[in-house]
């Protein structure tokens, strides 16, 4: 590799990349993030390399195993170009056909096809599916077409453009000012405007400043930051080096999880890239700007992610939090200036200076600029990675893009923000998700992860659910945080179990009031957030658990039995033969009843009723009627279901 | 080193820079509780007692004050319904660990908080820290550590400092805000002496 030495010769080299590649010939991309890989990814990119040897094709046809596409749930993803053509959910055996059929005939193999879900459609292009249709992948997107691991492949779709600008007579000012005048918001969490947070760093008087990423995505089911450091690493480090020259840091720290591999991996090897072509180390681009990166494995607190408890472990102490009082960008790691941002913030920056703030706030809301990538899970037809403008309605997103509820089944809520985000209801579907919307309706944008329920789910659950996980990860520092959440868990616990109490809701606000009022860092200012979401949308689940032992979802173990109803089991014997715990009396032609006692609530009776009979009933609240008498328990000839 | 002057609870204040809300007041003699601070340790904004609320310009916020830095102009109230709420519920959550303190009964009494009203967990420690840091900062011997995250959190004893160094100092015992550090102490001694319970875990030192 040759290390280039101003912008022009960075741009000259771009040319003899793009010119090299002819931009008819046959390209399989295979997405290869960390999803894709556990749906077999690996096995099918030997396969590919195995066949195209085979079938003559080894100079006629480019192979790109790329970075995650998205659409995790229909992994593992081929795309061929130029033509665009996508299967989905590939097994090794697969690959001949789409070799000689695909790629040699240019054939469409149609029952490796995508088929619409609502309309039953098969589509033949990426473009066309509605998941990727409705989005706006402005950052997201170059991942489904470049190799992370190849410098080349980021240059020839203009990477680094942005870093030969500002190295071709932007001052650091000029640079803060477009970042500012762009109006980005921090992605990880908080929505803090970046400009203000660099400018704060870029005024301190001090001679040493850090830059930092922030790659410790500890939300459950958010995976947004792991696949852009996965798939696209030179975007992230490109935004770093322009954050660096605009604050006036030399050095970076890469703070990712180790339970993030691949990313570990990729980044590693993008910066040693980076550093041969003189894009990272002295004198970048023959500016005369130094920076270097260095990368740090975090050991998998959730609380790290905090961002002064992150610069407390990455000086090699315990991770926990520290006062904010005095900003971190004026006072952080090691008491620098510092300035933090997450991983898809500093990925919007090349963005930014390469088309230009203006061209950036055509993108979203007023207050928030661009867009966002969320991590949409849950009760939804459509699993995966998303990227929207500010401002699309959550009711496009679940349904547009999302496909709506499997099975079926009624929409109940989406959980916003991580953890500590909140809980909101189907009457505010029509909410334009931009930071400010999401606070205001007692949520938060936070990183971006977003859960959809479905009428199964118990609100109450749910907040138990997140709130135990916060106490779980509460590093304990503080008291309010380390107690109070502690004792919120134990009443949510109470009342999944009937053994809630008149008074346990106001003590609950009371505690919610105390932690977020008096506690140190964000993760215990923002905890009692689940428990007071679902108590403002959804206060008669509460109730119902409380005053009537119900569970109005059926859903908690403790509140729900089955029960078999005597006028509709045709004693076929299946539930009793099913059941693990030998709770279900019967026999042939004798009707069935579960013995309450033994009786474990696992559902599995009611899993497998024959739906012809659908003999199984889930209660909530109510006495389990009494059991027949034993001589109404014969099935008669003649009575019997003709099935 | 400029002074700063500011107004708690009504009273005019001086103070020097870099000094917290909390030294501020103690140097007027104006009280505000706390369980984790110590003069000579670095302030930890753990126990969260001492918070107070601060009014910057017309904006009121409720701040720590010893960890908070005084401010000119800073106007300072020690004591609102909502602080006492929550100082009240705080101290209740400690007495559910070491209801026999006399620092909490005392605070319990102030707030009126009830001792009862979370179920009793008698752990003892209430992990202000005062042991940790004291033997960090001022002994600078490591000796005594805190231990896991969270609620699973506990103090324990290095015994291999532990039984160099602590037995001519012991200066961390009179900090404890409940008798947990001494029994810490004497169960570590114990086990790795070859006590009453076999000293199997720890090779003598």
């Amino acid at each position: 590799m040759k290390r280039l030495n101003s912008p022009e010769e960075l741009e000259k080299f771009r040319q003899d990349i793009i010119s090299k590649r002819a931009p008819d010939k046959p390209c399989i991309t295979l997405c290869s993030g960390s999803a894709c890989q556990a749906t077999g990814s690996r096995d099918v990119a030997a396969r590919i390399e195995e066949e195209i040897k085979k079938q003559g094709l080894s100079d006629k046809v480019d192979i790109r195993k790329t970075g995650c596409h998205g659409f995790c749930e229909q992994g593992p993803i081929i795309v061929i170009h130029p033509e665009g053509i996508c299967y989905f959910r590939i097994k090794p055996g697969d690959v001949p056909g789409i070799i000689s059929q695909t790629i040699k005939e240019k054939k469409v193999i149609e029952h490796l096809l995508y088929i619409d879900p609502v309309t039953k459609k098969k589509i033949v292009h990426e473009s066309e599916i509605p998941f990727y249709k409705n989005q706006e992948r402005l950052v997201f997107g170059s991942n489904g077409s470049i190799d992370p691991r190849s410098i080349d492949d980021y240059l020839a779709i203009g990477g680094y453009s942005a870093l030969g600008k500002i190295f071709s007579g932007m001052t650091p000012e000029k640079v803060l000012e477009e970042v500012k005048k762009s109006n980005l918001r921090g992605r990880g969490g908080g929505g803090f405007p970046a400009g203000k947070k660099w400018e704060g760093s870029r005024s301190a008087p001090d001679d040493t400043k850090y830059v930092i990423v922030n790659a410790d995505e500890g939300d459950p089911g958010a995976y947004m930051d792991r696949s852009l450091l996965e798939g696209n690493p030179h975007s992230v480090l490109e935004g770093l080096t322009i954050g660096a020259y605009a604050i006036g840091s030399h050095e970076g720290y890469i703070y990712v999880r180790q339970e993030y591999p691949l990313a570990v991996e990729n980044i590693t090897l993008a910066i040693k890239q980076a550093e041969a072509y003189g894009f990272l180390g002295e004198n970048i681009l023959g500016s005369g700007f130094d920076f270097n990166v260095i990368v740090h494995q975090g050991a998998g607190a959730f609380v790290s992610g905090e961002s002064t408890a992150l610069m407390t472990a990455l000086e090699g102490r315990v991770g926990e939090p520290r006062p904010k009082y005095i900003r971190s960008n004026v006072k952080g790691l090691w008491n620098k200036p510092t300035v933090l941002n997450n991983v898809e913030t500093w990925a919007n920056v090349p963005l930014i200076i390469d088309k230009g703030a203006d061209w950036f706030t055509q993108f979203g809301t007023e207050g928030s600029k661009g867009t966002k990538i969320f991590s949409l899970v849950g009760k939804i037809t459509n699993t995966g990675l998303v990227e929207v403008p500010m401002g699309i309605t959550l009711k496009d997103i679940i349904y547009k893009i999302g496909g709506g509820i499997p099975g079926g089944k009624k929409f109940k809520a989406v959980q916003t923000g991580g953890p500590s985000g909140g809980c909101i209801p189907e009457e505010l579907l029509d909410l334009e998700v931009d930071f400010d919307q999401l606070t205001k309706a007692g949520s938060m944008m936070g990183s971006g992860g977003m859960i959809v329920m479905d009428e199964d789910t118990c609100m109450v659950d749910v907040a138990r659910y997140f709130i135990h996980f916060l106490t779980d990860e509460s590093c304990g520092k503080c008291l309010p945080c380390r107690e109070g959440l502690r004792q919120m868990d134990k009443i949510l616990t109470n009342i999944t179990e009937g053994k809630g109490k008149e008074g346990d809701i106001e003590l609950l606000e009371e505690l919610s009031e105390t932690i977020i009022a008096a506690s140190l860092c964000a993760l215990g200012q923002s905890a009692p957030n689940p428990f007071l979401s679902t108590l403002r949308y959804f206060r008669d689940e509460y109730e119902a658990h409380i005053k009537d032992k119900r569970c109005p979802a059926l859903s908690c173990n403790e509140l729900i039995s089955y029960y078999i109803d005597p006028d509709k089991c045709r004693a076929c014997m299946i539930c009793l033969k099913k059941c693990p715990v030998d709770a279900i009396d019967g026999g042939k032609k004798k009707i069935h009843i579960i013995d309450q006692e033994k009786c474990t609530n696992c559902g599995t009776c009611l899993e497998v009723c024959p739906s012809r009979f659908s003999a199984v009933k889930k209660i909530s609240g109510e006495p389990v009627p009494a059991a027949v008498p034993e001589e109404k328990r014969i099935i008669e000839k003649g009575t019997a279901s003709p099935a | 080193m400029s002074e700063i002057r500011l107004q708690i609870d009504g009273k005019e204040v001086t103070a020097s820079e870099g000094m917290t809300v909390l030294e501020a007041a103690q140097s007027a003699g104006i009280y505000i509780p706390t369980l984790c601070h110590h003069e000579k340790l670095e302030p930890f904004g753990g126990c969260r007692l001492c918070i107070v609320e601060v009014e910057v310009g017309s904006w009121k916020k409720l701040v720590v004050s010893c960890v908070y830095l005084a401010e000119e102009n800073l106007k300072v109230r020690t004591r609102s319904e909502k602080i006492d709420r929550i100082r009240k519920i705080l101290v209740e959550m400690l007495l559910a660990h070491a209801p026999e303190s006399p620092q909490l009964q005392d605070l319990a009494v102030e707030y009126g908080a009830d001792r009862d009203r979370f179920e009793k967990e008698a752990s003892f420690c209430i992990h202000c820290g005062l042991c940790v840091r004291y033997c960090a900062e001022v002994k600078k011997k490591n000796a005594v550590g805190f231990v896991d995250r969270g609620i699973r959190k506990e103090i324990g004893f290095i015994p291999e400092i532990a039984l160099k160094e602590c037995n001519n100092c012991k200066e961390c015992f009179p900090l404890c805000p409940t008798s947990y550090l001494q029994a810490a102490f004497v169960l570590t001694e114990s086990l790795a002496s070859g006590g009453p319970t076999g000293g199997q875990t720890f090779e003598k030192v």
